[in-house]
């Protein structure tokens, strides 16, 4: 039974500035509980935004250190999960469930890939 | 990048695995009878794979299944009081469950203790251990019959005649589509959890076969276990058996060389266990109980700590399974003590565990008897001896892998560490 690293990609400058609204997080609550108790999910969690965060480079046998906010990219790393699924499809299923909890007025885009085992 | 979706049949397919275990949870809860809720279960795959390519998925894809197997659970039932109505109406008498009445539909969002009934009805006691296995499997793992007779290596037929006999059975016997409650209720919980244990061992331990371990049936366990301990996460013993699988199956990729060949759990490469896998392991230890999934779950904890082998444990897993034996006295458990002790005290101390079990009738034919011995004796220096164990083991394992090693072993060489993976 492969294992699924799904990584959500927001578009930090356009997202809505307030937030999960409390109602999504609610479904978003019931979803998640939903997955663990299926015995799929393993771990999930959403990372603070990119201006917390800092990049460090190894290039020309030297490290460099950028601190965020990382705004030359239009999407960004805003949460992930990792789920054990019979297979992509069904991790797919999972990914869409995710993805309706959230009003239309989102975009965002999940990048499902499969955990290279061994 | 071609942007694609899923055929609309893959999608159908990978909701109804995903939905099938509460569906059919579900569905049973109406008609009281597992068999007929699994093939209503399976009806609403068939109309919602003839019905979405047209109509599009719907929204709420799980929910759609749920609701037209219960519209043809509820019509059935119907169905059957009319049956027995126009029976009663000519004058003879039918041995009828009785229907139910409104307040037996329950809520359809409510489903958990209905997954629960499932469970224990799957693992009933009335069953033989293959069959709730089988059962089990194909109602809460959503595997195919075909998927379980590989992970078993018996045919096709033979699982799909299990299943079917198993589900006559529990029908005949009149098993009631629930929980136990009362001085029932530890025996049956422990019923369930020995099948999850031993579906899990059975991928973990191939007892025989070419491969040394079918990974996909240990993970199909692991998954049981994780879905029982959210349904029932008041009782520590299911917590046990979770942090013991968790542990067990975080060393799965470590427990095989490239060539398949087993790799001892003293020349194990540590950095290939699963950190994730322990963690998750620690964590449900830490909701554990004193029973014996627990205890075993706090030896496979020492282990997993040890990053090193050198820095295991051994004084504490001989501890632990000194308590084992108490709660569950084998031999097989008095061997594993051994080999701990030898650990903790020396070979020679170790030894005189094992020689007293020489004797046992149950280990008479187990190979790993003679395979710990011949551990004990080459590290005491008793090379010739201990050839012979290893000979007498290969002969004695059903698993080409292990024979393998153990005729390694058998030919005159240094020798190695503990048999335990």
């Amino acid at each position: 039974m492969p294992r699924f690293l799904t990584l959500i990609r927001i578009d930090e400058k356009n997202a809505p500035a307030e937030g999960p609204s409390p109602e999504l997080q609610e479904r978003m609550g019931a979803l998640f509980e939903e997955i663990t108790k299926a015995g799929v999910m393993l771990d999930t969690a959403g990372l603070t935004p990119t201006s917390e965060g800092t990049r460090v480079t190894w290039a020309g046998g030297k490290i460099s250190c950028t601190d965020g906010p990382f705004t030359e990219s239009k999407e960004v790393i805003g949460g992930y999960s990792i789920i054990q699924a019979k297979d992509k499809a069904e991790a797919l299923e999972w990914t869409k469930r995710f993805l309706r909890t959230h009003e239309e007025y989102w975009t965002i885009t999940a990048e499902v890939r499969e955990i290279a085992e061994g | 990048m071609a942007v694609t979706a899923g055929s609309t049949a893959e999608t159908v397919e990978a909701v109804f695995r995903i939905e099938s275990a509460r569906i059919t949870a579900g569905v049973a809860r109406i008609v009281r009878d597992v068999g007929i809720a699994e093939e209503l279960a399976q009806d609403a795959l068939v109309a919602a794979l003839e019905q979405w390519p047209e109509s599009g998925v719907p929204e709420k894809p799980g929910a759609w299944l749920m609701a037209t197997a219960r519209h043809r659970a509820i019509d059935l039932v119907r169905r059957r009081e009319t049956y027995a109505r126009k029976l009663a109406e000519v004058g003879r008498s039918l041995e009828d469950v009785p229907p139910p009445g409104p307040e037996d539909l329950g809520d359809p969002d409510d489903i958990d203790d209905d997954l629960l009934r499932l469970i224990f009805t799957a693992c009933h006691p009335v069953l033989s251990r293959e069959a709730r296995a089988a059962l089990t499997l194909r109602l809460l793992g959503g595997l195919t019959t075909d998927e379980i007779a590989r992970a078993f290596l018996v045919s096709e037929p033979a699982v799909a005649q299990r299943v079917v006999r198993a589900k006559r059975t529990l029908a005949k016997a009149g098993v009631p589509f629930e929980v136990p409650g009362g001085a029932d209720r530890e025996a049956r919980l422990s019923s369930v959890l020995e099948v999850i244990y031993l579906v899990f061992n059975e991928g973990y331990a191939a007892t025989a076969g070419d491969d040394l371990c079918r990974p996909g049936l240990c993970e199909d366990a692991l998954r049981l276990a994780r879905v029982l301990a959210n349904l029932m996460p008041g009782e520590p013993e299911v917590h046990g058996l979770l942090a013991l699988l968790e542990f067990q199956a975080s060393r799965i990729a470590a427990r095989t060389g490239p060539g398949g060949e087993p790799v001892l759990l003293a020349d194990q490469d540590r950095s290939r266990w699963n950190r994730m896998l322990i963690l998750r392991g620690a964590e449900a230890l830490l909701r554990a109980g004193r029973g014996p999934y627990s205890v075993q779950a706090a030896i496979a904890a020492c282990h997993a700590r040890a990053v090193r082998y050198e820095d295991t444990d051994w004084a504490a897993i001989a501890a632990l399974y000194g308590r084992l034996l108490e709660l569950t006295p084998s031999p097989v458990v008095e061997l594993n003590r051994a080999v701990a002790v030898s650990m903790a005290e020396g070979p020679e101390a170790g030894l005189r565990l094992v020689d007293a079990l020489a004797a046992e009738p149950v280990l008479r034919g187990y190979h790993l008897l003679p395979s710990v011995r011949g551990d004990l004796l080459a590290r005491v220096g008793r090379d010739e001896e201990a050839r012979a164990e290893f000979r007498r083991a290969a002969s004695l394992t059903r698993n080409a892998r292990e024979r393998e090693l153990l005729l390694a072993r058998a030919a005159p060489s240094p020798s190695g560490p503990a048999p335990e993976g």
